[in-house]
């Protein structure tokens, strides 16, 4: 591992706090720990987790689109949404934390290709979105959930929060399924100035990859 | 066990040979593409799979009748398992020959001929039979089987991925 260049842009707040460590660096790191060695190397463990975690997908992403879709007033309008919340809710909340664990093991496995993947970023921050919006949702339109619980077709605010759930949901999809790509990897050099720039590559002054 | 019993090879030859066999199989971009379309039908098919079988299971929406939810999840089900065909057999144009000797696709395929049969047959007889004639053991029995079927596909769409090409 080389020294660390505190070129990340989101590296920064490490340095100012003093902690000299970036992002990059902490990938870097965590990269040369025996956990991670292992599991990326392991020939069975490694792909039961992606499995794990792809074939969960029907259980969060299947139940909570059912939610949205309750939220758009295009199924099960006869369903109060607090029934539907309440029966499928469990499964979108288990569901979630299977792809959250089996995701960060994931990540584990393969820290540096994953923080310098333009797909892996582009899924962070849809996934960030995602919280946002369902934060916006829940302390906003669904505060008042009582007094439109029973209508087929709920209020403005709520369809939109699950439009929005449904197209960031389908970002995070399509990108996490483009990871396994190497098509901007940065070692595949050279790449626009763009793709370099958006995933974080550490380019040597000759021009090549670190 | 894979599909060349079927000894088809030159058949699946010039599937690869023809003008979308070469279209789709020549481009990285396509196959992922098409990959991810298939990986979006698989959540929205997951759901509307779940939200019956978990009904049948008396683990779903309970405030409402089998009979009704079966109905406002079928078409969901029914558009989310063409999208799966479509995007599938591109896929399938993508790398045929691969597949033709693929164990994961041929079972794969099995389970999917049981699972979709399974759905249009039996368990839609269950499904809208009207309340109260079905027991609840066959109820739970039917989800049980449906779900298994369908994980079936799953897994073996995953295998897929996993065996030499």
């Amino acid at each position: 591992v080389s020294t660390i260049a505190p070129s990340a842009p989101l590296g920064l707040w490490y340095d100012q706090a003093g902690l000299s460590m970036s992002l990059l660096g902490f990938c870097e790191w965590l990269a040369t720990t025996s956990g991670s060695i292992a599991l990326h190397e392991s020939v069975y463990m490694y792909p039961l987790v992606e499995s794990a975690h792809v074939l969960t997908l029907c259980v969060f992403l299947g139940t909570a689109i059912m939610v949205d879709l309750r939220l758009l007033g295009l199924v099960f309008v006869r369903v109060p949404m607090t029934e539907i919340r309440r029966r499928l809710g469990p499964w979108v909340a288990a569901g979630f934390i299977v792809m959250v664990i089996t995701g960060a093991l994931l990540f584990y496995a393969t820290p540096l290709r994953a923080y310098q993947s333009l797909w892996f970023r582009l899924k962070a921050l849809a996934l960030m979105l995602a919280g946002v919006n369902a934060l916006v949702f829940h302390t906003g339109i669904d505060r008042r959930v009582a007094e439109w619980d029973r209508q087929p077709t709920p209020p403005r605010a709520a369809r939109c929060a699950a439009a929005t759930s449904l197209l960031l949901w389908a970002v995070v999809v399509v990108a996490g399924r483009m990871i396994a790509y190497s098509w901007f990897d940065c070692d595949k050099q050279p790449q626009p100035h763009l793709v370099n720039m958006l995933a974080g590559c550490v380019i040597s002054p000759e021009g090549g990859p670190r | 066990v894979n599909f060349s019993f079927l000894d088809a090879l030159p058949a699946i030859k010039a599937i690869a040979a023809s003008r979308l066999g070469e279209a789709v199989g020549g481009s990285a971009w396509a196959f992922a593409v098409i990959e991810s379309i298939h990986l979006l039908g698989l959540a929205v098919i997951g759901g509307a799979v779940l939200v019956v079988d978990l009904r049948l299971l008396g683990l779903g929406i309970r405030n409402q009748g089998v009979q009704e939810i079966a109905r406002e999840a079928w078409p969901w089900f029914a558009s989310s398992w063409t999208v799966m065909i479509v995007t599938g057999v591109l896929l399938f144009v993508c790398e045929p020959v691969k597949l033709y000797y693929s164990a994961a696709f041929f079972w794969k395929m099995v389970f999917l001929l049981l699972a979709t049969t399974f759905t249009v047959t039996i368990k839609r007889r269950v499904l809208l039979a009207e309340e109260g004639r079905v027991s609840p053991l066959l109820l739970k029995l039917v989800g049980l089987t449906s779900l298994a079927l369908w994980c079936g596909v799953g897994a073996g769409g995953r295998w897929i991925g996993f065996s030499a090409s």
